[in-house]
C-alpha cells in the first residue's frame, strides 16, 4: 500500500502544483487580446487550410511492431530477474533464445519487406 | 492519515527537487552550449550569471498568456498538465540514499520508465490541440520517436536486472556497491541506453518534435507564459530522471566503489546529484558537438540497428552469465 499511497500523492499533488502555477500566471499577467495574437502561427502569413486533414503519419506499421515487441519486452523482464536464481539451468535460456530469434525473424521479414521505410 | 500526510511531503520533497533542478539545468544548459559554441553564455547577472535565472521565472509567470482561437480550448489547456504530472512522479522512484526513496516497488524500474513514457501522450495532445501544422507534425514525430526508441531502452536496461537479479532500483544500488560499478561489464548497454535517454527526452541530435530549423517550436508553437514554461520544466525534469536513472543502474547510484553503503548517511544525495550532473553535462556536451538527425534516419536507426544490437547483446551476456553461473562465479541467489 505504501508505494501506492506515495505515487497518488504526486500525481495529486503535481496536478495541483500545474493548476497553482497556471493561475499565478493567469493573476499576474496582463490580458490584450487583439486579433493579430488569435491567429494560428505559420511563419507569419494567415494559415492556408486546417492541419486536421487526413495525412500519412509514416510510421504506422512502427506503431503495430512496437506493441509486439514492448509486449516481448516486458515478457524479458521476469526472465531477466530469475536468470541467475538457484536451480535454473541451460532451460530457461533456450527458451529465450528461441523466444528472441522467432521475433527477430519477424523483425528481418518486416525489413525485407520493405515495411521499415519511412515514407 | 500519518501516512497520507508523509506521501504529500515526499511529494512536496519532489516539486522542489524538480524545480530547483530545471532553474540549474536551464543555467548549465546555456553556459554549457555556449562554451561549446565559443560563446559565453549569461555573464551579467549575479556571480557568471547565476542570477539570470530570478527574471527569467519572473518574466514567465508575468508573460501574457496568448490562448489562439482555433485551437481545441480543454485538450490544449490539459496538455501542459498532462505533460508535467507523469515528468514529476517519475522523480518518486529515484533512491537518493539507503532510506531516501520515496516509492520502491518491485518493479521500481519498469513503472519509472512507463510513468516517463506517458510524456508523449502529453506532447501530442498539445500538437493536436493546437490546430497548426508545425505543432502537428512535431507532435507526430515525437510519437514516432518513442514508439522507436522505448523497446532499446528497455532492452538495455535489461543487462542490469540480469545482472543484479532485480528490477527494484535500490536493490541494483546495492548490488553494485558490493561489486563493480555495471558501466563496465555491460558499457554497450550503457552507451546504447544514453542515446536512448537522449531521444526519449527530445534532446537535440535526435529533437523531432521541436527541430527549430524545419518545425519553428514544434509541438509548443502555440504555447505561451507558463503552460510554455510546464513543458520546459517537464523536459528538463526528464532530462534530470533519465540521468539519475543512468547514474543508478550504471554508475553504482548513491554509492561509492569501497565504502560501506550504511555509513554513506547524508553523503548519499549528494554522490546521486554529482553522478547525475556529470551524465547531463555528457548529454548537453552530444547536444552541442553533433548535429540533427532526419526523421527517416532517425527511425531506421532505432529499428534496424539499435534493437538488433541490443537483442543480440542481451542474449550474449546472458549465455556469457550462465556459463559464470554453472562455473559458480555468479548467480545462485534464492
Amino acid at each position: 500500500m505504501r508505494d501506492q499511497i506515495i505515487i497518488a500523492a504526486f500525481l495529486i499533488l503535481g496536478a495541483a502544483f500545474a493548476l497553482f502555477g497556471l493561475s499565478m500566471s493567469w493573476l499576474l499577467s496582463p490580458t490584450r487580446p487583439t486579433h493579430g495574437k488569435g491567429i494560428t502561427y505559420e511563419s507569419g502569413v494567415d494559415p492556408i487550410g486546417l492541419p486536421w486533414i487526413r495525412f500519412r503519419p509514416g510510421y504506422f506499421i512502427y506503431a503495430i511492431l512496437y506493441v509486439v515487441f514492448d509486449i516481448e519486452t516486458v515478457f524479458l523482464y521476469p526472465w531477466a530477474v530469475s536468470l541467475g536464481a538457484q536451480g535454473t539451468g541451460w532451460f530457461i535460456l533456450i527458451e529465450m533464445v528461441l523466444f528472441v530469434v522467432i521475433l527477430l525473424g519477424g523483425l528481418f521479414y518486416a525489413w525485407k519487406e520493405g515495411s521499415l521505410k519511412w515514407h | 492519515m500519518a501516512m497520507w500526510l508523509k506521501a504529500l511531503l515526499f511529494a512536496l520533497v519532489g516539486i522542489v527537487v524538480m524545480l530547483v533542478n530545471g532553474a540549474f539545468i536551464i543555467y548549465m544548459l546555456r553556459k554549457v552550449l555556449g562554451h561549446a559554441h565559443l560563446r559565453l553564455g549569461p555573464t551579467e547577472l549575479g556571480p557568471a550569471g547565476l542570477a539570470q535565472l530570478i527574471p527569467d521565472i519572473l518574466k514567465l509567470l508575468t508573460k501574457e498568456d496568448r490562448h489562439p482561437n482555433q485551437t481545441d480550448k480543454w485538450l490544449y489547456c490539459l496538455a501542459p498538465i498532462i505533460v508535467f504530472v507523469p515528468s514529476l512522479t517519475a522523480f518518486a522512484f529515484i533512491p537518493y540514499g539507503e532510506k531516501l526513496v520515496a516509492a520502491n516497488p518491485n518493479l521500481g524500474l519498469l513503472m519509472m520508465i512507463a510513468f516517463l513514457s506517458v510524456v508523449p501522450i502529453g506532447i501530442f495532445a498539445a500538437g493536436w490541440a493546437s490546430r497548426n501544422k508545425y505543432a502537428l507534425i512535431g507532435a507526430m514525430r515525437s510519437v514516432g520517436g518513442a514508439i522507436s526508441y522505448e523497446i532499446p531502452l528497455l532492452l538495455a536496461a535489461l543487462a542490469p536486472v540480469m545482472l543484479s537479479g532485480s528490477a527494484n532500483l535500490s536493490d541494483i544500488v546495492h548490488a553494485q556497491a558490493g561489486g563493480i560499478w555495471y558501466i563496465l561489464p555491460c558499457l554497450p548497454s550503457a552507451v546504447i541506453f544514453f542515446l536512448c535517454a537522449q531521444m526519449e527526452t527530445n534532446q537535440t541530435p535526435f529533437d523531432m518534435a521541436e527541430a527549430e530549423g524545419e518545425l519553428v517550436a514544434g509541438f509548443s508553437t502555440e504555447y505561451s507564459a507558463m503552460r510554455f514554461g510546464f513543458m520546459y520544466l517537464s523536459e528538463f525534469a526528464g532530462n534530470f530522471t533519465m540521468a539519475a536513472l543512468i547514474a543508478t543502474l550504471f554508475l553504482g547510484g548513491w554509492t561509492l566503489p569501497g565504502v560501506d553503503p550504511a555509513t554513506m548517511g547524508v553523503f548519499g544525495p549528494v554522490v546521486l546529484v554529482l553522478k547525475t550532473y556529470l551524465v547531463i553535462f555528457c548529454f548537453m556536451m552530444v547536444r552541442g558537438n553533433f548535429s540533427r538527425y532526419r526523421v527517416d534516419q532517425y527511425a531506421a536507426l532505432g529499428w534496424k540497428k539499435l534493437i538488433p544490437i541490443t537483442l543480440g547483446w542481451t542474449l550474449l551476456l546472458a549465455v556469457i552469465l550462465k556459463v559464470l553461473q554453472m562455473v559458480g562465479l555468479w548467480g545462485g541467489w534464492s
